[in-house]
């Protein structure tokens, strides 16, 4: 173990280091600039039991129903040695599949240590890359792995890897519809960028036996349910854009010890769980510690993270708490105060703030003028 | 967004109260509007599971679906939506929807109204027009879906559903399809409407909560905004105004309701008392959005309304007469995507309805006219000097009226000799820029100014305070026919101006082919959408 590992080690404490998924390696990429998340999600801090610890719940839920129609869709789609979804690769897509093969790595004769599951997806697509036989094979939750913030970090096996000529693609299965050609826009991007990690570690996992990028390709397939019925449709989407931002992100995540060096060395989101698991750290010491990280919020966290409504709290006051584009109209300046005081012109702008304290005294002279007050 | 609402929400967040950022009202708000609540299922493309719905904040119909996965039932709360929409909207003349439309408004006795009198060519404008109102957007998205997923269906044949069904379907689709073009009032999201005039001391994407939102425009007497939003992020106390249902409630109560339904599936008393169980939990998770949508209604309907507003729901009641002249002669349903040509038309009278809407927005109500003069294309101010009689000889050697006045102003004014402006409210007179001359330093004693900011707005006698402009303008048009301006025409020394480069002027459409001219590159002319067995039957799981 590193030393760098050992740091991330102690930052978490005694807990178990979360599971990543695509999910959460995604949303690392969505607020690039937070030290607090990408330290805590390194070190695999579980977020969402700290954030409630310290009185500050994420309201992240996820009814049972969209849970079940999820797998329900998925389970149809892969049923009969995935029937539908050939259907689709061939039919939709215009795959010249031969004859497929399918193999399932959900687990390893009863081993589900990621460890033993890793291994065998390595072996495994390791031949099927080395073989580049005609007939394809679907890899049904390969378990791949990411290096993130310093370390690698096994992500939860949500794919299917097709391999056809030694070529693979990543299909995955989302259960929003697709009516009349048209899907959620905000659910898309979200599968997009999700597949995306996916190409990125099975590309890693290849680098490492030796096989270049070229052998995953760009285009993931996603798998949807087409209007309003459970009949799945397909299309082919390119994930190019996605890969440059997100290994820009992990390039940044990578540097985590320049971030863990601004950080003293005592803090630790341990929650100190007594012997029946119950959290028994100090509160005001844990908030302490978070506050010892510098964070970046803005309300986008509100959808993406679990310690949003802890940093919504600390950033009350700020004008990012108002939204980028609300902070980026008053000129950048972080401070309702001081953008009220410069309101008013009780005090002098500094240098750099001249432009936008003119425009806010401008703004704030004709609001005074029109709803006869002065703000 | 820009620097006046942006220090609004700073504003807000100080005052712990949204602050306004209009001084008028924007929208229509119809004396009699209809509200509809919808909640979905989770995790399905569009399965109604209940919905609050009707015209009186205190009598509304509350519709349940009980196992939400029941096409039959999914169907029944579709005519049952119908039957209340259908009776809501039959209830303005040429609101009648035609044989299929259950004969609504021939029970009224108002059927035919609109097109008995103009025949085909030019129909009467209704005189009045349903207003459906959604507590927010994503509200709107799921009507549209479910216009989608009723329009094609049909009245006989193997698949055949109740014909209220299709009517519903196309109203609205219709309506959801007409809440895009800028301006329009036919079908509104209360928050949408909220925060066109308010600005709160919280982002947008928390605005997008109404029960946050209408906390800080209008927080009860005991608390503040700040403390109300926050409470109302609870969604024990304010369940989510829908589609979606909040996860908790899902998990923890609507699940074992269901299945108790299912159980009970074979009838008797308990399978009432399942679905009464159902049905009250639900009318408890719909009944705070349904008060708050009735309630952002309220605090709209008591701004005074803007100048334009009438105008663009006489354009509202239009495309209404239209839609119902549509569905009365028997016209086919909106296809699914609309051709090339319907697109590219579609799209370019949306740009012109946003940018008449911009305009008129601002010559309605002087906060929006204050983006327009911090951008430096309007400016306001006090007339210092005024010359109403003065006559020169114009171009043609007739002698013509062109008064001057010359204002001061504290707005950066980048307009320039030359430029034409127009005095809002006065389409037709016209003030060209004859000089511009800054006063004073800028910058400068800016305390001062500040000060002098009141309701006043003018520095008094001082000349030359620092950072105002004087600029002179030559007036002409909307003074009368004579050499001497009608009384009230032309501003007098100390009167508060304002002048514009803005202009509502009409546009006309650019130049699409017709129809049947649609070049072969674009598809070729379009089939009118004759919708298929196949859509008739769709799927709907
Ligand atoms: S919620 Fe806090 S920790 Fe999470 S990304 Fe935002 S600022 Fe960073």
């Amino acid at each position: 173990m590193n030393a760098v590992e050992a740091r991330l080690d102690r930052l978490r404490g005694s807990a178990a280091p979360r599971a990543h998924n695509a999910r959460t390696i995604s949303a690392l990429a969505s607020n690039p600039g937070c030290a607090r998340r990408a330290v805590m999600d390194a070190a695999g801090v579980d977020k969402q039991r700290v954030a409630a610890h310290v009185g500050h719940p994420a309201p992240f839920g996820q009814s049972q129903f969209a849970i079940t129609r999820g797998n329900a869709f998925e389970a149809q789609v892969k049923a009969g040695g995935c029937a539908q979804l050939l259907r689709l690769l061939r039919e939709r897509l215009r795959l010249p599949i031969p004859e497929v093969s399918y193999a399932n790595l959900d687990d390893v004769a009863g081993d589900t240590s990621n460890k033993v599951r890793h291994a065998r997806t390595r072996a495994l697509l390791a031949r099927a890359a080395a073989s580049g036989q005609d007939a394809g094979t679907l890899f049904d939750h390969p378990l791949l792995r990411l290096r993130a913030g310093g370390r690698a970090v096994y992500l939860e096996p949500d794919l299917i890897a097709f391999q056809l000529r030694g070529r693979f693609h990543v299909v995955e299965i989302k259960s929003f519809a697709v009516i009349d050609g048209q899907a959620d826009g905000g659910k898309v991007a979200a599968a997009v960028i999700q597949s995306a990690v996916y190409v990125l570690a099975l590309r890693d996992l290849l680098a490492e036996l030796g096989t270049g990028p070229e052998a995953v390709s760009d285009e993931v397939v996603l798998v949807c349910p087409k209007d309003f019925s459970n009949e799945p449709t397909a299309a082919l989407l390119d994930v190019r854009k996605q890969l440059t931002v997100l290994r820009r992100q992990l390039a940044r995540l990578d540097r985590i010890e320049d971030l863990l060096a601004q950080i003293p060395q005592a803090v630790t989101f341990d929650l100190e769980p007594d012997a029946a698991g119950v959290p028994r750290r100090d509160r005001r010491a844990l908030e302490l510690a978070i506050g010892a990280v510098p964070a970046r919020y803005t309300p986008e966290c509100l959808e993406t993270c679990e310690m949003c409504r802890f940093c919504r709290e600390e950033a009350a006051g700020s004008t990012a708490a108002l939204g980028r584009a609300t902070r980026d109209d008053l000129g950048g300046i972080d401070d309702i105060g001081t953008v009220l005081e410069l309101a008013r012109g009780s005090v002098p702008p500094a240098d750099h703030q001249a432009e936008a304290a003119a425009a806010i005294r401008a703004a704030a002279r004709m609001r005074g003028e029109i709803l006869g007050a002065t703000g | 967004m820009s620097v006046l609402t942006a220090l609004a929400r700073a504003q807000a967040w100080q005052a712990g109260r949204a602050q306004p950022v209009a001084t008028v009202r924007h929208v229509h708000v119809a004396p009699r509007p209809f509200v509809f609540v919808p909640l979905a299922l989770a995790g399905e493309a569009c399965a109604p599971l209940a919905a609050m719905a009707g015209d009186d904040p205190a009598d509304p119909r509350l519709l349940v679906v009980a196992q939400p996965r029941n096409r039959t039932q999914r169907f029944a709360f579709a005519a049952e939506l119908g039957r209340e929409l259908l009776r809501y909207i039959g209830g303005f003349p040429a609101g009648g929807a035609g044989e299929e439309g259950a004969g609504a408004a021939a029970d009224r006795g108002t059927a035919g109204q609109g097109a008995g009198e103009g025949g085909e060519g030019e129909r009467a404008v209704p005189p009045d027009a349903p207003q459906v109102w959604l507590p927010n957007r994503a509200g709107i998205g799921f009507t549209r879906l479910l216009g989608r997923s009723t329009r094609f269906r049909r009245a006989e044949g193997e698949h055949a559903v109740d014909p209220v069904v299709p009517v519903l379907g196309r109203w609205l689709t219709f309506l959801a399809e007409r809440s895009e073009h800028p301006g329009s009032c036919l079908m509104l999201a209360a928050t949408e409407a909220l925060a066109l005039h308010w600005a709160t001391g919280q982002s947008p994407a928390e605005d997008l909560n109404l029960a946050s939102l209408i906390g800080w425009i209008d927080p009860p007497a005991w608390t503040d905004g700040r403390e109300a939003a926050r409470a109302a992020e609870d969604p024990l106390a304010w369940p989510p105004a829908g589609p979606a249902t909040d996860p908790g409630f899902d998990n923890e109560v609507l699940a074992r309701l269901i299945a108790a339904c299912d159980r009970a599936e074979a009838g008797g008393g308990e399978a009432a008392r399942a679905k009464a169980a159902l049905g009250e939990a639900l009318a408890g998770q719909l009944e705070p959005a349904w008060r708050l949508t009735w309630r952002a209604i309220g605090l709209l309907r008591a701004l005074p309304e803007g100048g334009h507003v009438a105008g663009r729901w006489e354009a509202d009641r239009r495309a209404f007469g239209w839609h119902a002249a549509h569905l009365r002669d028997g016209g086919p349903p909106q296809p699914r995507r609309d051709s090339a040509v319907a697109a590219a038309r579609r799209l370019d009278s949306m740009e012109r309805a946003a940018a008449s809407l911009a305009v008129q927005r601002a010559l309605d109500d002087p906060l929006v006219m204050a983006e327009h003069r911090l951008a430096g294309e309007a400016l306001a101010g006090r007339v210092t000097a005024a010359e109403p009689d003065r006559v020169i000889t114009g171009p043609s050697g007739r002698r013509v009226l062109r008064p001057l006045v010359t204002v001061r102003t504290h707005d950066p004014v980048s307009v320039e000799p030359g430029t034409v402006l127009a005095p809002p409210g006065r389409p037709n007179q016209h003030a060209r820029v004859e000089s511009v001359a800054p006063l004073g330093a800028r910058g400068a004693g800016m305390a001062g100014a500040s000060g002098a900011s009141g309701a006043s707005g003018a520095s008094g006698a001082g000349a030359g305070a620092a950072g105002e402009t004087e600029v002179v303008l030559e007036l002409s048009g909307g003074m009368g026919q004579r050499l001497t301006p009608a009384p009230g025409s032309v501003p007098g020394v100390g009167d508060w101006v304002c002048y514009a480069t803005l202009r509502d002027e009409y546009q006309p459409p650019a130049g699409f082919p017709e129809p049947e001219q649609t070049p072969w590159t674009h598809g070729g002319p379009p089939r009118p959408y004759e919708p298929t067995d196949e859509d008739a039957r769709e799927a709907w799981s």
